[in-house]
């Protein structure tokens, strides 16, 4: 099916008239659009790798709409309620905190036990001239992962009810800066790649305690499929002062 | 494809933050970066503002953070009777020759491959992009995605690092120190994450043929 093709008039007349692709994975055919000024913008998608002008179109169970030109996904169907997603949320801080506290492995030899804990992890690397190594594995697999999850849930309690939570825009912003710096998944195949190396170096036995961090991992992954900026859409902002 | 509308074109931007397709500013100079998003406030940019020269000047820095990260040792193992230094290339053959060799090949792709590729796709996307140029334009796309996509895993050298430090503590006879590489290793993957971030993938597409 050929993507159908509908005029649009140019609102400001000066530059020559284009064209509004009715996109048949976004856009409803038949359904032309008259004048850009009537289109409300919510009604609008743009690709953000390719800047192609689309017709948003409610998606239905399962279906990922690509853009045309470059095959990037649009915007996929989600099919968490809100509820399912504050439910998972809650999950992972339970599984977060575990992750904190238990070892992540335990090396023995010769019948001495050492372990290390994500902290533990962070203040040797401090104390060992390594500030920057330090300071990064604090900020993308603690301080972020735990802002997006108490973030996380703050603003799904409130979208429960359709509103919009205090602070909700600058809560918002901030998590699409710190969306690409959670680094928790590479985490867990780092403690794989680390016990292997410790029973070449050292002969010792190894014993993972990363179970918390691979079911947080799945977690992660669960969470990347969803675009919270759906949150934008569900919500409502409160006009009383 | 020529078809498709474009937001540029129509005088829309997509705010890069939230996504919200707002009305170009009335100036019709072209200017942008004055007008602020109505729904969260962020700047709107027609695209990524200094995208090329961010994108090149923190390319750079990474590439130059990337000669010591790699010829610098990451990791002193000390143990019983032998001080080993290991470099990233050292530590992926000696896990290739002793331990397992798909582990090695994981740990191979993460520390040299990804890098590697990130520094000469987003190369060839910038000079591309500059000259216009219409060459394999989904190819381009989806290799960005891919870069972007793929970017952090360099990250997981200096997990291992950080995780053998804290683990092995036996005695003064076994232990892990890291080495001033694994900074240099760290700043290269935060810079290159930084330049994918800074390039707008719209320039790619920028120098299609307008008179459509
Ligand atoms: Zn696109
Ligand atoms: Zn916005």
């Amino acid at each position: 099916m050929a993507p159908a093709l509908n005029k649009a008039g140019d609102s400001r007349g000066s530059a020559p008239s284009r064209q509004i692709c009715e996109n048949p994975q976004i856009a409803p055919s038949g359904q032309g659009i008259e004048c850009m000024g009537k289109t409300s913008p919510e009604a609008l998608l743009i690709c953000e790798y390719c800047d192609t002008v689309y017709r948003r179109r409610t998606l239905t169970r399962g279906e990922v709409a690509h853009c045309l030109c470059c095959q990037a996904v649009l915007e996929r169907h989600h099919g968490l309620s809100v509820n399912a997603m504050l439910a998972l949320v809650m999950t992972a801080m339970v599984v977060f905190v575990q992750a904190n506290v238990w070892p992540i492995v335990t090396l023995g030899l010769n019948g001495q036990y050492s372990s290390a804990t994500l902290w533990g992890t962070i203040i040797q690397m401090w104390q060992q001239q390594a500030q920057v190594v330090s300071v990064l594995a604090a900020a993308t697999l603690f301080f972020f992962p735990l802002f997006k999850m108490m973030s996380l849930g703050w603003l799904l309690w409130f979208a429960r009810q359709g509103r919009r939570a205090p602070g909700f825009v600058r809560i918002m912003v901030t998590l699409h800066y710190i969306g690409p710096w959670t680094m928790s998944e590479v985490f867990v195949l780092g403690a794989l790649v680390a016990i292997v190396k410790a029973r070449i170096y050292f002969d010792v036995v190894a014993d993972p305690g990363i179970y918390a961090y691979a079911v947080l991992t799945l977690l992660i992954t669960i969470f990347a499929s969803v675009d919270l900026r759906l949150l934008w859409d569900v919500t409502t902002p409160e006009t009383a002062i | 494809m020529s078809a498709l509308p474009r937001a540029a074109d129509l005088g829309l931007i997509s705010c890069h933050v939230c996504g919200l397709v707002c009305r170009a500013a009335a100036d019709d100079a072209g200017r942008d970066g004055e007008v602020a998003c109505p729904r969260c406030g962020s700047v709107l940019h027609r695209r990524k503002p200094a995208s090329y020269a961010r994108t090149w000047a923190l390319l750079i820095a990474a590439f130059l953070m990337y000669i010591p990260a790699n010829v610098l040792p990451i990791m002193r193992t000390a143990s019983l009777n032998d001080i080993d230094d290991n470099t990233i290339l050292s530590g992926v053959v000696e896990l290739w020759v002793k331990g397992s060799p798909d582990l090695a090949v994981i740990v191979f792709t993460a520390s040299i491959v990804v890098p590697m590729l990130k520094f000469l796709v987003m190369a060839v996307l910038l000079i591309s992009s500059r000259f216009r140029s219409n060459w394999a334009l989904p190819q381009r796309a989806k290799l960005f995605r891919l870069v972007e996509l793929i970017g952090y895993w360099s990250m997981l050298d200096v997990f291992v690092v950080a995780l053998l430090t804290a683990l092995v503590r036996f005695n003064l006879l076994s232990l892990v120190e890291p080495l001033p590489g694994v900074i240099f290793f760290g700043l290269t993957v935060v810079l290159t994450m930084l330049a994918s971030m800074s390039f707008d993938p719209r320039l790619i597409w920028d120098g299609r043929d307008t008179n459509d």
